[in-house]
């Protein structure tokens, strides 16, 4: 095979020095803009709110940093968290292809659950089986292998309707979120709705206010150059009100999730989104 | 350690002589040792400083990254198809270690 006279990198280089400047933008806008799917009925998606720009990278698969936990969610679900437990089992060993046995979970969670008696979010579902089932200590939340495996599993609920279930015994949990979602807190006073249902639109320091759905939670957060549940997002709404925030998994935003969640409901999951 | 999930994208087939454009991703927090975390304790400087792309064992892109990078730094640049073959990608990280990835390329 003939190799050319002039030095590989020396010819790479000169090829190269166009696409420096580009090495860390993004992706030209998408050539099919389908921003009409993101609002639906007045709820708007916070992909709205984005540059065409944030969009674009959003909807390119290899762009798209969240992509990098789900491909290690990938790698950990056929995985044995723990091989000297007798119930050394993988999830593909029960759940198998996730693209069948996940598909839609992430749509309709957070959701009560039997064994547990309470309202749950798909983060407590997971460590549920990797405790009760592999015999693993569970993850700690917002921990790099939980927020890959959440977003791993939501992302098989791509495109799909949020539709979480609020009556019968999910109602209580519900009840309780709206409540919270209404009420006042933090020495600035100021409830989740004051921001999120009366202000959207309107600037808070650079961000715009959104309507803060979840639909496409976990989230690459460009704020937090990393990924991020709901639950995070909630912390950092409490904080930005100067309100001391709920510890993470707690029932109290839990329900919040819940309730936050449904919302939205009708809203693609779009997970991993890229938010601002 | 935290796991360096990485991507690459190259393309499976190419005329020989074709420009063709790779792309790679690395997780990676590239911190720049100017931040305090939410405790206020100083975060260390913590990068990947070199990348470099080798095909068929000849070295054909190489850079160093810096504080100015953000999280994850995503990298776009050409080269021509000359030959089937390899093209392995490594990230050299701060703290010692090197991150690896590997792609295949038919060229006809
Ligand atoms: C030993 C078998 C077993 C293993 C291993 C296992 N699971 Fe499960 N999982 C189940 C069973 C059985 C259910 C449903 C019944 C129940 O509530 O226990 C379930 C339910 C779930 C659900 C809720 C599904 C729904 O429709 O609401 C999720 C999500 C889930 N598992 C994720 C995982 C993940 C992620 C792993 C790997 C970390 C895993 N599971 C490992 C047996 C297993
Ligand atoms: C002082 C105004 C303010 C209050 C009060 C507030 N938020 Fe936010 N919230 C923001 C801002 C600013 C952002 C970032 C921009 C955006 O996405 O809206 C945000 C973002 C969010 C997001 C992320 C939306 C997305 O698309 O990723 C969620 C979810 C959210 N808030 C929920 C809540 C909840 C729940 C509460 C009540 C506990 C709350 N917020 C209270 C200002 C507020």
């Amino acid at each position: 095979m003939r190799r050319p006279r002039l030095g590989s990198t020396m010819r790479t280089l000169m090829l190269a020095i166009a696409c420096i400047a580009a090495a860390t933008s993004v992706p030209a806008a998408a050539p099919t803009d389908d921003l009409a799917r993101y609002p639906v009925s007045g709820r708007r998606s916070g992909y709205t709110y984005l540059s065409p720009e944030t969009r674009a990278q959003q909807k390119d698969e290899f762009a798209n940093p969240g992509m990098l936990w789900v491909e290690q969610g990938e790698r950990l679900w056929s995985l044995v968290p723990d091989k000297s437990k007798a119930q050394a089992q993988s999830c593909v060993g029960c759940h198998g292809d996730a693209a069948k046995s996940m598909r839609g979970v992430a749509a309709r969670y957070p959701a009560f659950d039997r064994g547990e008696g309470h309202v749950v979010s798909l983060e407590h579902r997971i460590n549920a089986c990797r405790v009760k089932k592999q015999g693993a200590t569970p993850f700690a939340w917002e921990s790099q292998g939980l927020l890959a495996m959440t977003a791993y599993v939501s992302r098989q609920s791509l495109d799909m309707p949020v539709s979480v279930k609020v009556t019968g015994p999910a109602a209580r949990s519900f009840e309780r979120g709206r409540t919270a979602y209404y009420q006042r807190r933090g020495q600035l006073d100021m409830a989740c709705a004051h921001c999120h249902e009366e202000r959207t639109g309107a600037r808070l320091r650079a961000e715009v206010i959104s309507q803060g759905q979840i639909n496409g939670h976990p989230v690459y957060r460009q704020l937090w150059q990393t990924m991020g549940s709901a639950q995070r997002m909630f912390a950092w709404c409490n904080d930005a009100v100067r309100a001391d925030p709920y510890a993470y998994g707690s029932q109290e935003y839990t329900d919040l999730e819940l309730f936050v969640k449904w919302r939205g409901r009708g809203l693609p999951v779009e997970t991993p989104a890229i938010r601002r | 350690m935290a796991e360096r999930t990485t991507r690459v994208r190259v393309p499976a087939k190419a005329r020989r002589g074709e420009i063709i454009q790779i792309k790679c991703m690395i997780m990676h927090p590239m911190e720049n040792g100017f931040r305090f975390d939410t405790q206020g304790t100083f975060v260390p400087i913590h990068l990947i400083n070199t990348f470099e792309c080798r095909y068929n064992g000849e070295e054909v892109f190489r850079t160093r990254l810096g504080t100015g990078m953000a999280a994850n730094p995503l990298l776009t640049f050409n080269t021509i198809a000359t030959e089937s073959g390899t093209i392995d990608f490594r990230w050299y990280d701060d703290d010692g270690s090197q991150h690896t990835a590997q792609a295949r390329i038919e060229v006809e």
